[in-house]
C-alpha cells in the first residue's frame, strides 16, 4: 500500500503511476473498500499518511483537515466544542464487515469521497452540502484546489461537489474544508407504533409538513425493530412496527414541538416518546444500519427513491423475492437485505416504474458482485457525459478503473 | 458604456451568415418565438450589469424542451454561440450577449408543472419566477427557501445558472442545496435528466456541477426543487451600533454562540440613509451600522433566541434595539433592506460587489473597503448578508463620466482581491459573468483553472455556450 505523507509526495506517486499506466485503488482507512464494482487496480493508494486537523475556526464553524484524518479524531475535536457534522456521516464498518486489524479507521476524506450522510440529510443536506472546499491530486499528478472556506461561493465550476461522492475515481483527496454546526441542546423522538409501511409513509409525510422541524423520519418494521436499542423501542405489542420522528434544538422549544407533533400523530397510531440519551443511540443505530450489521454477506441494497414510493417498491419486490427492509429519510432511503439473490434487474425495473431513483449494491458474495453493477447503470447520454468528465480529470484512467461503471 | 472588459471577437463566419441563420431558426420555432428585428433585440442587449451592451444576432424564446433542443442542435452544428437568459437580472453580466450569439431566453417556459406535497417537491419550467413557487405553495404551508432580492423577476433557470442565494440562506442554504433534479439540453441537443424527487442522484454529482455553471454546461429547461414547511412565525429585530466594527464583531459572536438565525443583514451608515430616505422604514439615523436579525419558530422559541441575541448585542455596545410588535412593523423593516439596490439606483449609478469573507474578517474588510473607495474619490454603501460573510459594497459613481466609471471598476476589483486575500472568494451569489472573469487568476492557480476548463470542455468542446464568461479569455485550452 502506498501511503504518501505529503501532498507533493502524493502528486509524485500519481505522476509516476500515470506515466507507467499503473492502476491505483484509492482509499482512506479502507473501511468502505467494498463499495462499487470490483476494480482491476494494481496498487492501493491510501490517504492515511495525510492526517491531522489543519485549522478549526470554532466561531466560524469551519474546519479544515487532511484527508486521512480519522473521523474519530474530528468528532472528538468537534465534541469538545459542542459542534458536529450536521450530515451525520455513516460509519460503514458494521454493514461492510470492515472492523478489525486488516482495516484502518474511517477517514474524513473517505466520508466525503463516499458522500456518506445519515438521517439528518433529510433537512440538513448531504455531506456534499457541508463540503466547502477541497485539495486533490488529479490523474496527471497535479495538485488542484477547488472551492474555499466560505459558505457562499459561486466562483467558477463547483468541482468540490463533483469530487464528493466520486469514490476516488476522479482524484485523490488530500485536504477537505467543511462547515460544522452546533450540537442541539436536546433531542427527543416521537414514536408512533403499529403502522404498516404504507400508513407510516403517510404519517411521516404529515410530520414533515408541520412547522415543527422534524430532523429525522424513519420507519422500522417489525422484522428489524427489535434490533434497535437492544429491543427497548416502545410498542403497543411485541413485534409491532415503530415509526420514529426526531426533534432537536433548545430544550424548551423541543418540548413544545414534541407536544404539537404528538397531537397530530395520535391520529395515526399510539404515540410514545424517547428522551435525549435513547434518541441519540437510536439515531446512531439508524445511521449505521444496525439491523444489517449482521456479519453476513447477504446482498444489501441502499435504495434512493422519492419518499412516498419507498414502501411501494418493497411491497412489489416482496411478491417475488425474499427481502427485509427498513426506511430512513421519510421513506426515501430504503435499506434492503435480500435473502438470496440480489435481484438487481427486478429491483431496478421497479425503481424506474415508480418514477426513478437508484439502487447501490453495498455488499454481496464476490461471485455475485462480479456479475452485478454496484451502482445504478446510467442512461446512455449521462453515462457518456460522465465518462468524458472522468477523462478530463483522469486522462490515463488510473484511478479505480471500473469502480463506478 | 464601459470597455475595460473584453468579449471574444465575433465569429465572422457567423456574422456573415446572419440572414441565413435567422431563416433557419424560423424553421425551428414558431414566429412569436423568434426575435430578429434590430429594435426588438435592444431589450436583450444587456442585463442588470448595464455598463456593457452587445446586440445579439437573434433571440430564440422557445416554449418547449424540444424547441430548445432543436435550437441547440442547430447552433452546435453551425458553431453559433448561445447565451442563455432567464429574466436578465444578472448583476455580473451573465446574460449579456455578443454580436455573433443567439440569446436563448426561457421566459416563455413559465409553468409550474407539478407540486407534490407528500415528497415536498415542486417541478417547474426554467422560466418560472423564484417568487411564484413560494406564492403557489404558500397557501398550503410551504415555501421555496432561496430568496434573491430580485425574486419577483428572476427565474429558477437563472437561479440555477448562478447558484443564487438570498437573505434567508443562512439557515436553508443556497440554490444548490435546494435543487433535487433538472431536465437539461446538452450542447448538441441531447436531452438528459439529472436527479429527480429522490434526495441524491446516481453517479457523479453532475447536478452539483451544473448548478452555478453560468449557462456553460447546457440549458436547464425544467427543475425539481425542495419545498420546506413554513415556520409558525418569523420575527426580525433591528440593532443599531455606533460603528461597523461593533456590528461586525456582534455578527461573529451570534454565529459563534451556536444560534443560527434565518438571516443576519448588515447596513452601514450610507446604506441606512439611502434606504430610510426611500422606504421610510423607521431606521435610526444616529447610528453607524445596523443589523437586521431574523429568527423563526413558535413565539416561545423566538422569544428565547431573541433574548440570547439581544444579550450578545448588548455586550457589543448596541445603541438601538427595536423588536417588532406587529407583522406590519416586520414587513417595514424588511422593506427598507429589500429596496436597498433600487433606492441606491435613484441617487447614483452603482456597481455591486459580491465577495464573501470569513466572518472573523468582516470588520477588517469593511474598513479596508472604505479606504479603497475613498482613495478613488468615490462613495460606498454596504448592505449585505453578514451571517455568511457575503459582502455587497455598492460603489456609487456617475455612469455619464467615463473616468468615474473606470475608477469604480478599479475600486471594485481591488475590493474583490481584498476578499480573496482575506480567505474568501470573488463571488458569493451573483456569479462571475464577465464582471469578475479577469480576476479569476487572483483566486485560482493556472492548474486549478485549467482543470475547471477541462471539465467544462467535457460538456461543450467547441465553447459555444456563453463563451465570453467566467474564464479569462487568455490561456483557454
Amino acid at each position: 500500500m502506498l501511503t504518501p505523507h505529503s501532498e507533493s509526495d502524493a502528486a509524485y506517486v500519481i505522476r509516476n503511476a500515470a506515466a507507467q499506466g499503473t492502476k491505483l485503488a484509492i482509499c482512506g482507512g479502507n473501511t468502505r473498500s467494498g463499495f462499487g464494482n470490483i476494480t482491476s487496480a494494481e496498487e492501493t493508494l491510501s490517504s492515511r499518511g495525510l492526517a491531522g486537523i489543519v485549522d478549526y475556526e470554532r466561531a466560524e464553524m469551519v474546519m479544515t483537515a487532511k484527508a486521512g484524518t480519522p473521523v474519530a479524531e474530528i468528532e472528538a475535536a468537534l465534541d469538545e466544542n459542542r459542534q458536529m457534522m450536521a450530515f451525520e456521516p455513516m460509519d460503514h464498518r458494521g454493514i461492510m464487515g470492515t472492523h478489525g486489524a486488516s482495516f484502518g479507521e474511517p477517514t474524513i476524506g473517505g466520508v466525503f469521497a463516499a458522500n456518506a450522510s445519515g438521517p439528518r440529510r433529510l433537512v440538513a443536506g448531504a455531506a456534499r452540502d457541508s463540503l466547502l472546499g477541497i485539495r486533490f491530486i488529479n490523474g496527471q499528478g497535479q495538485a488542484i484546489r477547488a472551492g474555499g472556506r466560505v459558505m457562499k461561493n459561486v466562483t467558477g465550476l463547483d468541482l468540490t461537489k463533483l469530487l464528493a461522492g466520486s469514490h476516488g475515481t476522479l482524484g485523490f483527496l488530500t485536504e477537505v474544508t467543511f462547515r460544522v454546526l452546533p450540537v442541539p441542546q436536546t433531542v427527543e423522538t416521537v414514536v408512533v407504533s403499529g403502522l404498516d409501511d404504507a400508513a407510516a409513509a403517510k404519517a411521516m409525510a404529515a410530520a414533515m409538513a408541520l412547522p415543527v422541524e422534524v430532523s429525522g423520519a424513519a420507519h422500522l418494521p417489525a422484522s428489524v425493530k427489535g434490533r434497535f436499542l437492544n429491543g427497548a423501542l416502545p410498542a403497543k405489542a411485541d413485534g409491532a412496527e415503530a415509526t420514529v420522528l426526531r426533534l432537536e434544538g433548545l430544550a424548551a422549544s423541543v418540548a413544545v414541538r414534541a407536544e404539537k407533533l404528538a397531537a397530530v400523530m395520535e391520529a395515526f397510531g399510539p404515540v410514545s416518546r424517547l428522551g435525549s440519551e435513547e434518541s441519540r443511540t437510536l439515531w446512531r443505530e439508524i445511521r449505521d444500519v444496525h439491523p444489517y450489521a449482521d456479519g453476513t454477506q447477504k446482498p444489501l441494497w441502499r435504495v434512493s427513491v422519492a419518499p412516498s414510493v419507498g414502501h411501494q417498491l418493497v411491497a412489489a419486490l416482496r411478491l417475488e423475492a425474499g427481502v427485509d427492509a427498513f426506511y430512513d429519510w421519510q421513506g426515501g432511503l430504503v435499506w434492503m437485505r435480500m435473502e438470496a439473490d440480489p435481484e438487481a434487474e427486478l429491483l431496478r425495473r421497479y425503481i424506474r416504474a415508480l418514477g426513478g431513483g437508484h439502487a447501490t449494491l453495498m455488499r454481496a458474495f464476490d461471485a455475485v458482485r462480479a456479475g452485478t453493477p454496484a451502482f445504478e447503470p446510467l442512461p446512455d447520454a449521462v453515462a457518456a457525459l460522465s465518462a468524458r468528465v472522468k477523462q478530463k480529470l483522469d486522462p490515463a484512467g488510473i484511478f479505480s478503473p471500473a469502480k463506478m461503471g | 458604456m464601459s470597455e475595460a472588459i473584453r468579449f471574444l471577437p465575433p465569429r465572422q463566419t457567423v456574422l456573415s451568415r446572419r440572414a441565413a441563420i435567422v431563416a433557419d431558426l424560423a424553421d425551428l420555432l414558431p414566429p412569436e418565438c423568434l426575435v430578429h428585428e434590430e429594435r426588438e433585440l435592444v431589450p436583450f442587449e444587456t442585463d442588470a450589469f448595464i455598463s456593457y451592451r452587445r446586440l445579439p444576432l437573434a433571440v430564440a424564446l422557445p416554449r418547449t424542451t424540444a424547441q430548445v433542443a432543436a435550437v441547440m442542435k442547430y447552433c452546435h452544428r453551425c458553431g453559433i454561440p448561445v447565451v442563455p437568459r432567464g429574466a436578465g437580472t444578472s448583476l455580473s453580466g451573465g446574460a449579456i450577449p455578443q454580436e455573433d450569439a443567439i440569446v436563448l431566453g426561457l421566459s416563455k417556459m413559465s409553468r409550474i408543472l407539478e407540486v407534490d406535497y407528500a415528497n415536498r417537491t415542486a417541478t417547474v419550467q426554467a422560466g418560472v419566477t423564484n417568487l411564484s413557487i413560494s406564492e403557489t405553495v404558500g397557501i398550503d404551508g410551504f415555501f421555496y427557501a432561496p430568496d434573491p432580492s430580485s425574486q419577483l423577476a428572476c427565474t429558477i433557470g437563472g437561479n440555477i445558472g448562478m447558484n443564487s442565494g438570498g437573505a434567508h440562506c443562512l439557515k436553508y442554504g443556497v440554490t444548490t442545496n435546494n435543487l433535487l433534479g433538472v431536465k437539461m439540453v446538452l450542447v448538441d441537443g441531447t436531452v438528459i435528466e439529472l436527479g429527480g424527487k429522490h434526495l441524491d442522484a446516481a453517479g457523479y454529482d453532475l447536478l452539483g456541477l451544473v448548478c452555478g455553471s453560468e449557462g456553460q454546461l447546457g440549458i436547464v429547461t425544467e427543475a425539481t426543487v425542495r419545498l420546506i414547511a413554513k415556520p409558525e412565525g418569523a420575527r426580525p429585530v433591528l440593532f443599531g451600533f455606533e460603528t461597523s466594527e461593533e456590528a461586525g464583531a456582534c455578527v461573529a459572536d451570534i454565529i459563534g454562540s451556536g444560534i443560527i438565525p434565518v438571516a443576519i443583514e448588515f447596513m452601514d451608515k450610507p446604506a441606512i440613509e439611502i434606504c430610510e430616505a426611500f422606504a421610510q422604514a423607521g431606521y435610526p439615523l444616529d447610528v453607524g451600522a445596523l443589523l437586521i436579525v431574523e429568527v423563526e419558530g413558535s413565539d416561545a422559541e423566538m422569544d428565547a433566541m431573541l433574548a440570547s441575541i439581544v444579550e450578545i448585542a448588548r455586550r457589543h455596545g448596541v445603541k438601538t434595539v427595536r423588536e417588532c410588535q406587529s407583522a406590519t412593523e416586520a414587513a417595514l423593516i424588511w422593506k427598507g433592506r429589500k429596496s436597498a439596490f433600487g433606492a441606491t439606483g435613484r441617487i447614483a449609478d452603482y456597481i455591486c460587489m459580491d465577495g464573501t469573507v470569513p466572518l472573523g474578517k468582516l470588520p477588517y474588510v469593511l474598513n479596508k473597503t472604505s479606504e479603497i473607495v475613498e482613495r478613488f474619490g468615490l462613495r460606498v454603501a454596504n448592505v449585505f448578508h453578514a451571517g455568511d460573510g457575503n459582502m455587497h459594497p455598492l460603489i456609487l459613481f456617475n455612469a455619464n463620466d467615463p473616468a468615474d466609471a473606470a475608477k469604480a471598476e478599479e475600486a471594485g476589483n481591488e475590493i474583490l482581491k481584498l476578499c480573496v486575500d482575506a480567505g474568501g472568494c470573488l463571488t458569493g451569489e451573483h456569479g462571475v459573468g464577465i464582471e469578475k472573469r479577469d480576476l479569476m487568476r487572483h483566486q485560482y492557480s493556472d492548474a486549478d483553472l485549467a482543470q475547471q476548463m477541462a471539465v467544462r470542455s467535457a460538456f461543450d468542446e467547441g465553447w459555444i455556450l456563453n463563451p465570453s464568461k467566467v474564464f479569462p479569455l487568455e490561456g483557454r485550452e
